[in-house]
């Protein structure tokens, strides 16, 4: 295989496999160093209170601590957050839930952390807090922020179109639902992790597991008071991110710690608690929704109120509400549409980025609505949606237009072929004693990138080296989806190299160059566009000095083949280590940026939540479909078999499609079943992995993914985001079910067996 | 205390406290990082190692309890570059995402195939219910421990 020039659109094998399965690749949490501290913090006692005073001396006389830092050592704005930074590294005048850190301990092990933070004391002035966003919304509600003219309100957005909710009056059909949707839990096997020191030329240096490095050096530089240049951030591949590693989570502590610990290394390892505390989760929702339609089916006015719970702070609350509003109204058109939604400050854990980034709670919502009322009007709910599904050229429900591939009207016709829909009655009405089967389907959409405003660039640099081999400088982390090995792909197709060929640079603020988060669908697009260009200036160059070596002007007669280029008029090979030699060093790089293109039509929304990132301009289309099974006698959902269709445009890798489409549906699965992050009066109780149930390899079933090929050509070979459009459907697709199978709409997330025990004994009851 | 235990083949005499977990002693003494951790408390698997054979939880096991046995960890598996066959199929048949279940993974996988040289696909379902992946949804996993035993027939 050595020889053997690597194919876009082949299942490549991931060039990270290797090392991760041998156990040598190493991941933030695997550095250690000589002489190393480590450092923790000690979280507030209250949800809601100001601080009268923090004595730490206690904590300094145990043997062993080296020192304890509060918010006076830290020299910048102590202030973290994207876009709105309000979140403090250490908190200073007042604690606005129990994951905000109060002090860093840094100390020789980690058993003198915990020691050393039931030492230290805090006065506290006690303030009432908020914990349900509609109270935190009431004008007297107290408020986290005082500074915010908004008080506890974040942000807030109304799409108003045609007539609005007033022609639900002129809908034949009309139904009407409420949901709660609890938060989820990223869950990571690697926690938050990093290793800070400040190096021989005075340089804070910190390797941390982070889906943002270059952001998060701008951030630590105000913060910290430090200029950039003085930071440089490594981002090895990540133990999972999923959106929980978008943005600073460690890194501002461990900094400071560095800064601190008279020149020692730092290390930070959150144990499973302190992640499930002080980590973001996927909002919890609120979601009051009507739909409305005509005699003949179609779709004619949707009214949809969201509330989403941000937590003590805004982390990238703002554009998940803006990217929820987008994707209220699905995949349909509808010409009369209100959908307003609010992200709200409240003293609960932090809500952030997570897969699906707003679009899996309104998703859950609006595709429910869709079911109830295809059976009202007595229609089969796939035809229902086929019927109202957007083509390219039409608008959403919520005005955004669809001029780039849209694929979810052959999505929908491969699953109305496929035998799990064309069987399923026959499979209904299989099910053993005291099981009741039911199948269930949903449809839905995911928007790529980062919106019109914030301008979603990636900047590539390809080195060939000496050697003959090139270097591939990644601008953005790999949080375990693969984006860094694809590019190993994508760069080998064009420049007709193997596999092995290619050495692969994980991100470094000291020798990458800036190319934004690892999140919103947007990796493999902005970077493979960056890369491939990249590529292409590269092979131009090359074979321009094969050319001035006498092999004649007609670039036609040169191939680039692996190690090698060839004159293939005279057969001739010159190897690439030839002419690597007679290239300059600043020859053999080549750098190339690509700016994302936007949508840039008639404004729908008001600036603010064009800012968050509305509308978007790509987007991944799917729909999916679950046969579950429900044990009468416990109310457990199985469910039995899986199919997703997805147009993520061309597949660029086979394997790394199935890997993204299998792993987003068990992790909806998940959040459709189980996953319940409960929290009380602010305190979490589902402190670790017994008590928050992700599912396990008996939990769920092989799933079948059917690629729908269709051709995005702003995309790399055509294709398109798919790191988020597989966690969006399972919930609606299995409440359907769930519905089908019991005759009832459970309100509440997850779809617990106590809750579909329930009802089915009031449905006995009936 | 002195502790002494064959650690992938090699015979190891470690000075370490007895009560310092067997997780920390491999990834921070020995440096031997490939053994993940990810919950410290038994539930995620990622710090599965073989003692005599058998898959336990270093998370869970303290250092005095490596005395006198043989270990293995995810580093003792491939011979020099080439891949054990469990390992070379969780990278053909793309089971390896994030990478950070994987070693754990792989010795619940060898474990099992250890026990059932021939498993079903719901037995290995079974083998490895033990361990935690968030990215795979699994699927690929079993398809490469399936893999590997059909590669390896009755060898292991």
């Amino acid at each position: 295989m050595k020889d053997r020039a690597v194919a876009a659109g082949t299942a490549l094998p991931r060039a990270d496999g290797p090392g991760k399965i041998c156990g040598t690749e190493k991941y933030a949490a695997d550095y250690y160093h000589e002489d190393m501290l480590w450092a923790g913090v000690k979280n507030s006692d209250h949800a809601h209170a100001l601080i009268e005073a923090i004595d730490v001396s206690g904590a300094l006389l145990i043997p062993g601590v080296h020192a304890v830092l509060t918010h006076k050592d830290v020299k910048g704005t102590n202030r973290v957050g994207v876009p709105e930074s309000d979140q403090p590294v250490l908190a200073d005048y007042k604690v606005c839930y129990k994951g905000d850190p109060v002090a860093l301990i840094m100390a020789e092990s980690r058993e003198l952390i915990e020691k050393a933070a039931a030492a230290i004391k805090v006065e506290y002035q006690p303030l009432p807090p908020v914990f349900d966003p509609e109270q935190a919304l009431l004008p007297d509600a107290p408020v986290l922020h005082e500074n915010r003219a908004d008080k506890n309100l974040l942000l807030n957005g109304t799409i108003e179109r045609g007539k609005g909710a007033l022609a639900l009056e002129e809908c034949a059909f009309i139904v009407e639902g409420e949901f709660h949707l609890p938060a989820q839990e990223h869950a990571y096997l690697e926690t938050e992790t990093g290793v800070a020191w400040l190096n021989e030329d005075g340089v804070l240096e910190l390797v941390a597991s982070t889906q943002t490095p270059f952001r998060d050096r701008l951030e630590l530089a105000h913060a910290l008071g430090l200029p950039a240049d003085q930071i440089r951030i490594k981002a090895p591949y990540l133990g999972g991110g999923f959106g929980g590693k978008d943005g600073i989570t460690v890194q501002g502590l461990l900094g400071l710690a560095a800064l601190h610990s008279a020149g020692r290394p730092v290390k930070m390892w959150n144990s499973r608690e302190q992640s499930f505390l002080a980590s973001s989760k996927r909002h919890p929702a609120h979601m009051h929704y009507r739909l409305g339609c005509r005699q003949d089916g179609s779709l004619h006015a949707l009214s949809c109120r969201i509330v989403l719970d941000s937590g003590a702070y805004a982390s990238l609350g703002g554009p998940v509400l803006a990217l929820a509003l987008e994707h209220a109204a699905g995949v349909y058109r509808m010409e009369n549409v209100h959908i307003e939604g609010f992200c709200v400050y409240t003293n609960n854990p932090i809500s952030g980025a997570f897969r699906g980034f707003g679009a899996p709670q309104v998703l859950a919502a609006l595709e429910q609505m869709v079911d109830m009322l295809a059976d009202k009007l007595g229609m089969d709910p796939l035809e229902f949606r086929l019927k109202n599904a957007v083509n390219r050229g039409d608008e959403l429900g919520s005005g955004v237009l669809m001029s780039r591939s849209t694929g979810i009207t052959a999505c929908l016709q491969a699953m109305q072929q496929h035998p799990l829909w064309i069987d399923r009655r026959q499979w209904e009405k299989d099910a053993p004693p005291f099981k009741r089967r039911a199948v269930g389907i949903a449809a839905g959409l995911q928007g790529t990138g980062y919106g019109p405003v914030v301008a979603d660039v990636a900047n590539a640099k390809l080195e060939l080296l000496l050697d003959g081999r090139f270097r591939i400088y990644s601008g953005v982390a790999d949080m375990g989806q693969g984006n860094n090995p694809t590019n190993v792909q994508i760069a080998g197709e064009i420049m007709g190299q193997p596999a092995d060929a290619f050495e692969l640079l994980q991100p470094d603020t000291g020798r990458s160059l800036p190319s934004g988060s690892s999140s919103a669908s947007r990796t493999t697009y902005s970077f493979g566009n960056a890369l491939q260009g990249a590529c292409l200036l590269l092979k131009d160059r090359i074979l321009a000095r094969v050319g001035q070596m006498g092999m004649g002007i007609y670039k036609e007669d040169l191939l680039l083949a692996p190690g090698r280029v060839r004159h293939i008029p005279s057969g001739k090979d010159i190897p690439l280590t030839f002419i690597a030699a007679a290239m300059s060093e600043s020859e053999r790089v080549s750098i190339n940026t690509f700016t994302a293109p936007v949508a840039r039509h008639k404004d729908i929304v008001d600036p603010a939540v064009a800012a968050a990132g509305f509308p978007h301009l790509v987007f991944s289309f799917a729909c999916h479909l679950a046969r579950i099974e429900i044990d009468e006698l416990t109310g457990e959902v199985t469910v039995c078999d899986y199919l997703a269709c997805t147009d993520g445009g061309r597949v660029l890798n086979p394997q790394l499609y199935e890997q993204q489409i299998q792993g987003g549906i068990v992790q909806g699965i998940g959040y459709a079943l189980w996953e319940d992050f409960k929290v009380s009066a602010g305190e979490v109780q589902s402190t670790n992995l017994s008590t928050y149930i992700i599912p396990g390899s008996l939990d769920v079933p092989d799933i079948i993914s059917l690629p729908v090929e269709t051709v995005e050509d702003t995309g790399p070979f055509g294709m398109k985001g798919i790191g988020e459009i597989g966690i969006n459907l399972p919930y609606p697709a299995i409440a359907n079910a769930v519905a089908r199978a019991t005759g009832k709409r459970i309100k509440t997330g997850p779809l617990s067996a106590e809750r579909v025990w329930q009802v089915l004994q009031a449905g006995e009851e009936q | 205390m002195l502790i002494k235990f064959y650690l992938n083949g090699d015979l190891k005499e470690v000075n370490s406290d007895p009560d310092k977990r067997a997780v920390d002693l491999l990834r921070e003494d020995l440096g031997l990082t490939g053994t993940k951790e990810g919950c410290g408390e038994g539930e995620c698997g990622a710090c599965s190692i073989l003692v005599d054979g058998v898959s336990k939880l270093s998370c869970l096991m303290l250092a005095a309890q490596l005395d006198g046995h043989n270990i293995t960890t995810i580093e003792g598996l491939a011979d020099g570059e080439k891949l054990h066959p469990v390992q070379a199929a969780f990278v053909d048949r793309g089971a390896v995402q994030c990478g950070f279940c994987s070693p754990g993974m792989a010795i619940a996988a060898l474990d099992l195939l250890r026990r059932n040289p021939h498993p079903q696909r719901i037995e290995i379902r079974q083998g490895l219910s033990g361990n935690l992946c968030r990215c795979t949804g699994y699927q690929k996993i079993v398809d490469a421990v399936e893999a590997a035993a059909l590669e390896m027939g009755d060898k292991l």
